[in-house]
């Protein structure tokens, strides 16, 4: 009974993140800020959800599998994450900004970049 | 050596958590496979510090409770923004240094700044990552160097002093 309370609050919670991630790829400007929205439902929501199906599972094997689907998901998807953003960039595509910091033309921080 | 008996037991955890079988032929079989693979791997060349880095020790699961954290944050701050109706966002790019000394404390601390949601790591330029943070807020506290020093302490508690990357 008390698993399947905290198994709901995990589901609820998780499945709500994955909502507002979608709000978020909808309502934000461009490729790079819709990435950050995208982010949300790749950790966080994706943790609670998982951990919400192992109060289900118990003490089984299958947690531990939904465990290992956890550590995979964030060993895989900051790669795809990179691997977008840098597609995107190298194709061109400016990002909208309100602030640049990077230094000017294309040089490194020691000779006089911004901070 | 130590690495390859190191890997052969990991493999072989893996295989009875994936498989759930415990009879004496099964059991015999799985060790045979993760024998196996570990002579490939071994005549392959690539257990390595990078491909098995257990020189990380209780380091990594520390860096990765805190990391856990900061995504938990992160996470808040995401979705208060998103939820909120004026939408406040100050999309901002900038470089930050990479304190790291080997490849694979550059890739824990990029792929650590892509997992945290409202930073991605859009490109690495020799010791520094280009990033795009959804607010400057969020940059500014990326620019504090907090998570580039915890990446490197967990890199640099090693204790057998493993190879640079740099090949």
């Amino acid at each position: 009974m008390a698993a399947d309370i905290a198994s709901w609050i995990f589901i609820l919670a998780g499945s709500f993140l994955v909502i507002v991630g979608g709000i978020g790829i909808l309502r934000l400007p461009d490729v790079y800020t819709r990435m950050h929205a995208a982010g949300v439902t790749d950790t966080l929501a994706t943790f609670l959800l998982v951990v919400g199906m192992a109060f289900q599972a118990g003490f089984t094997l299958v947690t531990a599998k939904l465990l290992l689907i956890v550590v995979f998901t964030f060993f895989a998807s900051p790669t795809a994450s990179h691997a977008l953003a840098q597609a995107a960039l190298a194709s061109g595509l400016k990002p909208r900004l309100a602030e640049d910091r990077r230094p000017k033309d294309g040089k490194s921080l020691d000779d006089g970049g911004a901070e | 050596m130590i690495r390859s008996i190191g890997l052969a037991v990991v493999l072989f955890a893996f295989w009875l958590l994936l498989s759930g079988h415990f009879s004496p032929l099964l059991i015999g079989l799985g060790i045979g496979s993760c024998v196996l693979v570990v002579y490939i791997t071994h005549r392959m060349n690539v257990i390595d510090h990078e491909g098995f880095p257990i020189h990380l020790g209780f380091a990594a699961p520390t860096y990765l409770l805190w990391l856990g954290w900061e995504i938990v944050k992160a996470n808040v701050d995401v979705v208060r923004i998103i939820l909120t109706p004026s939408l406040p966002i100050s999309p901002t790019m900038f470089r930050v240094r990479a304190s790291q000394k080997s490849e694979l404390g550059h890739v824990v601390y990029a792929n650590s700044i892509t997992l945290t949601p409202g930073t991605v790591t859009v490109d690495i330029i020799d010791d520094e990552f280009e990033v795009h943070a959804l607010t400057s807020g969020a940059a500014d506290e990326l620019q504090g160097g907090l998570m580039d020093r915890m990446a490197s302490r967990m890199e640099g508690n090693r204790e057998n002093g493993a190879p640079e990357a740099k090949t």
